[in-house]
C-alpha cells in the first residue's frame, strides 16, 4: 500500500502542476495576495516590535498567507480535486483495479505536503528576499513552524477529502467549496485582524481550524510583543495543537463514513 | 474453483430500482477462454448486468459468481484478475499515454509490458501525448489498454469500439483475437452486430431486462431464422422467397435479373428477435 502510495504521490504532483487553474488558485494565490497587501499597505505601519521598529505589511501578512496556503493546498485543493475525480470517472476506474483506497489517500496527502511545502518556501523566500521581512532566527521558532505546518497541512488535507463528498458534481465543486474557504479566511484573521472582529464572531471562528492555524503561524513570524494582541493575550500553542487534532479526527471519521470509490446504484 | 467451473455464472439475476426492474431473471454461464457477447437495445439491461458482475452494482436477488467469487464481495486480489473497460470515461487526462499505463501497471501483481500494450492498441506514435489531447477513438484505445495492462483472466468490454474508425475497429478485433488466443475469457457488449459475429463464440440477447435468446453465434435465433432469402427481379418487380433449398430455386428461375441469395446475418436475426419481443410485449 505504501509503495503504491509513493507512486501515487509522484503521479499526483505531476498532474497538479499540469492543471494551470489549480496552480493559480491554490498554489500562487497566497503569493499574489501577499504581494497585493504588501504593496497596497507599504506606507502603513502595523505596529512596532519591542525595539520600536515598524512592522511592515509584508511581515504582518506573511503568517496570514501561510495559514491561507495551508487551507488552500489541503482543503480547497483536495475537496475540488476529488469531487472532480468522482464525477469524471477517475474513481470509478480505480474501483475496478486493485489500487487500495489507502494508497490513493497517501498519494493525495503526499501531494498536499509537497505542494504546500513548496508554496510555504516560495512565500517565505519572497517575503524575506523581496519585501525584506525580518525572518525569525531562533531555531525554536522554526521548529514551531514545522509542526504547525505539517500538522496543519495534514489536517487540512484530510478535511478536504472529507468535504469532497459535499459537492453534487465536479462542476459545482468550485462553487460549493470556494465560498466556505473564503468565509473562513475572512473570519479567521487571515485578511482582517482577528481581535478587531466582534467577540461573538471570534468565538464562532474559533470553532474552525483556520483561526488556530493562523494563530500558530503568527506566533512564529510576528514579534513577541504582538502576543498581547491575541485572544487571551497568548499564542496558546497547546490550543492550536488541540484544535487541529480535533479537526483531524473529525475529518478522519467523516472520511471513513462517507468516502467510497463510487456510490453503488447511483 | 476447478478449471471446469465456468468463469462467470449467473442464475436468475435481478436488479430493481424502486418499481422499475432493469434486469429481470437473467441466467447464463461463460466458460474459460470463451468470448461471450451480450447484445440488446439501449436500456435493455446489458450495462446493469455487466456492472453487477464487475462489482460496481449490487444485485437485488439471484446468484452471481465471477472467477469463483461473489462480485458484490470481491476484494483487491479478485480485482487484480479482472480487466474492465467501462462504457464511458471522461477523465481530465493530464498524463501521457505511457505515464498512465506505466502507473496503472504498478497496481497489478503480474502486468503486461507497457511497450507491448501500447503497441497492441496501436498508439506507439502517441505514447508521449497527453491523453486529453488524443481524439475520442484514441482515448478509447487507452481505455482498452488500461483494461488489459493487468493481464486479466477475465476481460469486460462494454461497447469498446464506439467512436473507432473502420480500420481501428479491425485492429481492435485483431487485438481481441490475440487475447483470446492467450486464453483470456471475454464478456463483450456491443451495438455492432458484425463485431459480435467476428469475435463472439456465443451470444445472449437481452431485451426488457430478460434474456430472449442465447446460443452459439452461428445458431442463435434457431434454424428458421437462418433460412436463406432468394431475391430477384421479374417483370420490373422485386420478388423474394425464403427457402431451405436456395440452389434448387435458383436453378428453376434460370437467368433472371438482379439475382441474390442472402444468408441472414447476425444483425438480421437480432433485429428480427428484438422486434418480435417488442411486439409480444406490446400485445401482452
Amino acid at each position: 500500500m505504501i509503495a503504491l502510495g509513493v507512486s501515487r504521490i509522484g503521479y499526483e504532483i505531476k498532474t497538479y502542476f499540469r492543471q494551470t487553474d489549480t496552480v493559480f488558485f491554490t498554489f500562487l494565490f497566497p503569493l499574489v495576495m501577499l504581494t497585493i497587501f504588501s504593496v497596497a499597505f507599504s506606507e502603513q505601519s502595523f505596529g512596532q516590535d519591542a525595539d520600536g521598529n515598524d512592522v511592515i505589511a509584508a511581515n504582518y501578512y506573511l503568517p496570514a498567507m501561510l495559514a491561507a496556503g495551508l487551507l488552500l493546498s489541503g482543503l480547497q485543493n483536495l475537496a475540488i480535486d476529488i469531487a472532480g475525480e468522482k464525477s469524471d470517472g477517475t474513481l470509478k476506474r480505480f474501483a475496478g483495479t486493485p489500487l487500495p483506497v489507502g494508497s490513493y489517500f497517501v498519494g493525495k496527502i503526499g501531494q498536499v505536503l509537497v505542494t504546500g511545502a513548496l508554496q510555504a518556501i516560495v512565500l517565505i523566500a519572497v517575503a524575506g528576499l523581496i519585501f525584506r521581512v525580518p525572518l525569525p532566527t531562533e531555531p525554536e521558532k522554526w521548529l514551531t513552524f514545522l509542526w504547525v505546518f505539517v500538522f496543519g497541512v495534514i489536517t487540512s488535507a484530510v478535511l478536504g477529502i472529507a468535504l469532497s463528498g459535499l459537492p453534487r458534481s465536479g462542476k459545482s465543486a468550485t462553487a460549493v467549496i470556494i465560498p466556505i474557504v473564503l468565509v473562513l479566511q475572512f473570519i479567521s484573521g487571515v485578511y482582517l485582524q482577528f481581535t478587531a472582529l466582534p467577540e461573538w464572531l471570534q468565538n464562532f471562528a474559533s470553532v474552525f481550524p483556520l483561526k488556530w492555524m493562523a494563530q500558530g503561524t503568527r506566533s512564529v513570524f510576528l514579534p513577541e510583543n504582538f502576543e498581547v494582541l491575541e485572544q487571551g493575550e497568548s499564542w496558546n500553542l497547546p490550543g492550536v495543537a488541540i484544535a487541529m487534532a480535533i479537526w483531524l479526527i473529525v475529518g478522519l471519521i467523516v472520511t471513513r463514513l462517507t468516502f467510497r470509490w463510487i456510490r453503488k446504484d447511483s | 474453483m476447478t478449471t471446469s467451473d465456468p468463469v462467470v455464472r449467473v442464475r436468475d439475476l435481478r436488479k430493481s430500482y424502486g418499481s422499475f426492474t432493469a434486469v429481470d431473471g437473467v441466467s447464463f454461464d461463460i466458460e474459460r477462454g470463451e468470448t461471450f457477447a451480450l447484445l440488446g437495445p439501449n436500456g435493455a439491461g446489458k450495462s446493469t448486468t455487466i456492472e453487477i458482475l464487475e462489482g460496481y452494482r449490487d444485485r437485488t436477488s439471484g446468484e452471481a459468481s465471477v472467477l469463483g467469487t461473489d462480485p458484490s464481495k470481491g476484494g483487491l486480489d479478485w480485482k487484480a484478475r479482472l480487466g474492465i473497460v467501462l462504457q464511458s470515461t471522461g477523465e481530465s487526462g493530464n498524463v501521457t499515454v505511457r505515464e498512465q499505463l506505466g502507473h496503472f501497471a504498478g497496481f497489478y501483481p503480474n502486468p503486461r509490458s507497457v511497450d507491448e500494450t501500447i503497441a497492441a492498441v496501436g498508439l506507439e506514435s502517441k505514447q508521449k501525448t497527453l491523453i486529453r489531447k488524443l481524439s475520442g477513438g484514441q482515448q478509447r484505445r487507452v481505455d482498452v489498454a488500461l483494461g488489459i495492462i493487468g493481464n486479466p483472466e477475465l476481460l469486460f468490454l462494454d461497447e469498446p469500439t464506439t467512436g473507432f474508425d473502420p480500420e481501428a475497429r479491425r485492429q481492435f478485433w485483431d487485438l481481441i483475437r490475440s487475447l483470446k488466443a492467450e486464453g483470456t475469457t471475454i464478456l463483450l457488449t456491443t451495438h455492432y452486430l458484425d463485431e459480435a459475429a467476428q469475435l463472439g463464440d456465443r451470444a445472449g440477447i437481452i431485451a426488457g431486462g430478460r434474456l430472449i435468446d442465447i446460443g452459439r453465434i452461428d445458431e442463435i435465433g434457431g434454424a428458421d431464422a437462418r433460412i436463406p432469402l432468394v431475391r430477384w427481379r421479374e417483370n420490373g418487380q422485386l420478388r423474394e422467397e425464403r427457402t431451405t433449398t436456395p440452389a434448387a430455386l435458383v436453378a428453376r428461375l434460370g437467368e433472371v435479373e438482379a439475382l441474390e441469395v442472402i444468408r441472414p446475418s447476425l444483425e438480421d436475426i437480432y433485429i428480427d428477435l428484438v422486434g418480435r419481443h417488442a411486439a409480444q410485449e406490446a400485445t401482452a
